[in-house]
């Protein structure tokens, strides 16, 4: 074979403005499902914290003072952490609309409509995210 | 088109022999002429300048992919300008060979038949895989530079010439071919096929091998023993079609089941987008993943 100019082998994010629907989908669908399987081992390990708490005496439970319910207060009264949760929910619940839209494409149904099913999770989740707001921000401030 | 030879019409000859004779002109005549003509020329001058600037407005603007290994000055890959002039109905392909032929004779590209039947002309034109010569001049926007690069996730040999020879490797690796042990018992019966069936497989008969979904696979320029789209679309031509059998239809899965066939397929849908002859690509990909697992799940 003659010398050639290797062009590169992955897609190049240079060219974001000429990617479809398609490809965002799966671009979305992929980055919101690392950061699911990362908030999973954070949860894990949030959630971990119950078990000395679980044998602690009954007047600590009672006055809210065991390791678990310390870490979630300490945890929720972070800006941080609120406006994060509105992110984490952002992030799964186009996870899981795109993964609906991912099994109709496996069963083979709306294929030719697969473009606007993407809009309208994008459009979905925008809509559920904002609405979710209020309750995730109430009292961070 | 008629044979016959076009008539020629005398209406020429019998209007000019209508003319008045001719008479000496008077000075007065003379110099109204001269200024009659001289009134005609500058607006035929008018009208060149005009025409001119209109051609000028008219032209295409293309900015050409070039690489050229074998030439010392031209190993570093650049972008060449051209401006071709535009006609009605003119196609990327056609301003390219207009480019060739009139400006750089060594601007390298593929094509031969010029109307989407070859399959030898895909090209990345304005960030897209398309067939230049169906690709219409007017349907891009011609008021930004277009942009005509070779095929992407490609080896380039030569400006615009991508080397195809993976891509066939691929194809062939499905045994892009009719295959069947259910022979007909005479030797002279025909082996027919319904028409529901060939329905079935009729727009995935319609691959020209342009390797333009090939190109446009993310999946595929990621993994390079990727089946591929056009492979993939290939062998569903024949696991579909029922006249194969059983058997040949297990030996056809048994080669799309494997990990790099069927199951890379992400379902992005670039391929369904480029094709040029509007194979419903990923379609045909997912209906082959669904007879897989049918093939292989057994519950009793």
């Amino acid at each position: 074979m003659s010398q050639s100019y290797n062009r590169g082998l992955i897609e190049d994010f240079g060219r974001w403005r000429e990617f479809s629907a398609g490809m965002w989908a799966w671009i979305f669908h992929k980055f919101t499902g690392w950061v699911l399987v990362g908030y999973l081992f954070t949860h894990i390990a949030v959630l971990s914290t119950a078990i000395p708490a679980a044998g602690a005496e009954e007047a600590v439970l009672t006055a809210g003072e065991d390791v678990y319910t310390q870490t979630i207060v300490t945890l929720e009264d972070l800006l941080l952490v609120r406006i994060l949760e509105v992110g984490l929910l952002a992030v799964a619940v186009f996870h899981i609309l795109n993964g609906t839209r991912l099994l109709l494409v496996d069963l083979g149904i709306g294929l030719e409509s697969q473009d606007k099913s993407f809009y309208a999770s994008l459009i979905l989740t925008g809509a559920i995210t904002v609405a979710s707001v209020p309750t995730f921000i109430a009292g961070a401030f | 088109m008629s044979t016959d030879a076009p008539q020629t019409t005398d209406e020429t000859s019998e209007t000019s022999t209508e003319d008045a004779p001719a008479e000496a002109p008077s000075a007065g005549d003379r110099r109204r002429a001269q200024k009659q003509e001289r009134a005609a020329e500058r607006a035929r001058e008018e009208a060149e300048a005009e025409a001119a600037a209109e051609a000028a407005k008219n032209t295409v603007h293309l900015k050409v992919f070039r690489y050229d290994p074998e030439v010392e000055g031209k190993q570093e890959p650049r972008f060449d300008d051209f401006h071709v002039p535009y006609e009605k109905g003119m196609t990327v392909l056609d301003a390219l060979m207009y480019a060739r032929d009139t400006y750089d004779s060594s601007l390298t590209f593929r094509h031969s038949c010029r109307q989407a039947i070859c399959g030898s002309d895909a090209l990345f034109i304005d960030g897209s895989q398309r067939l230049g010569c169906k690709t219409q001049l007017s349907d891009l926007d011609m008021e930004t530079p277009i942009r005509v690069e070779p095929l992407p996730h490609a080896d380039v040999v030569k400006d615009l010439v991508v080397d195809m020879e993976h891509f066939y490797e691929q194809m062939e690796a499905v045994e892009p071919y009719f295959q069947t042990d259910d022979l007909p018992d005479e030797e002279l019966e025909e082996q027919r096929q319904s028409r529901e069936n060939r329905e079935k497989v009729k727009m995935s008969t319609r691959c020209i091998w342009c390797s333009a979904c090939m190109s446009s696979c993310n999946i595929a320029a990621g993994d390079n023993e990727y089946l591929g789209p056009a492979a993939i679309n290939k062998a569903y031509r024949f696991a579909m079609d029922e006249r194969e059998g059983e058997e040949m239809k297990q030996k056809r899965l048994e080669i799309l089941e494997q990990e790099h066939g069927v199951w890379r397929c992400q379902t992005q849908f670039s391929c369904t987008n480029v094709c040029p002859k509007d194979i419903p690509l990923t379609e045909h990909i997912q209906e082959l993943k669904r007879e897989a697992v049918k093939n292989n799940l057994k519950f009793w």
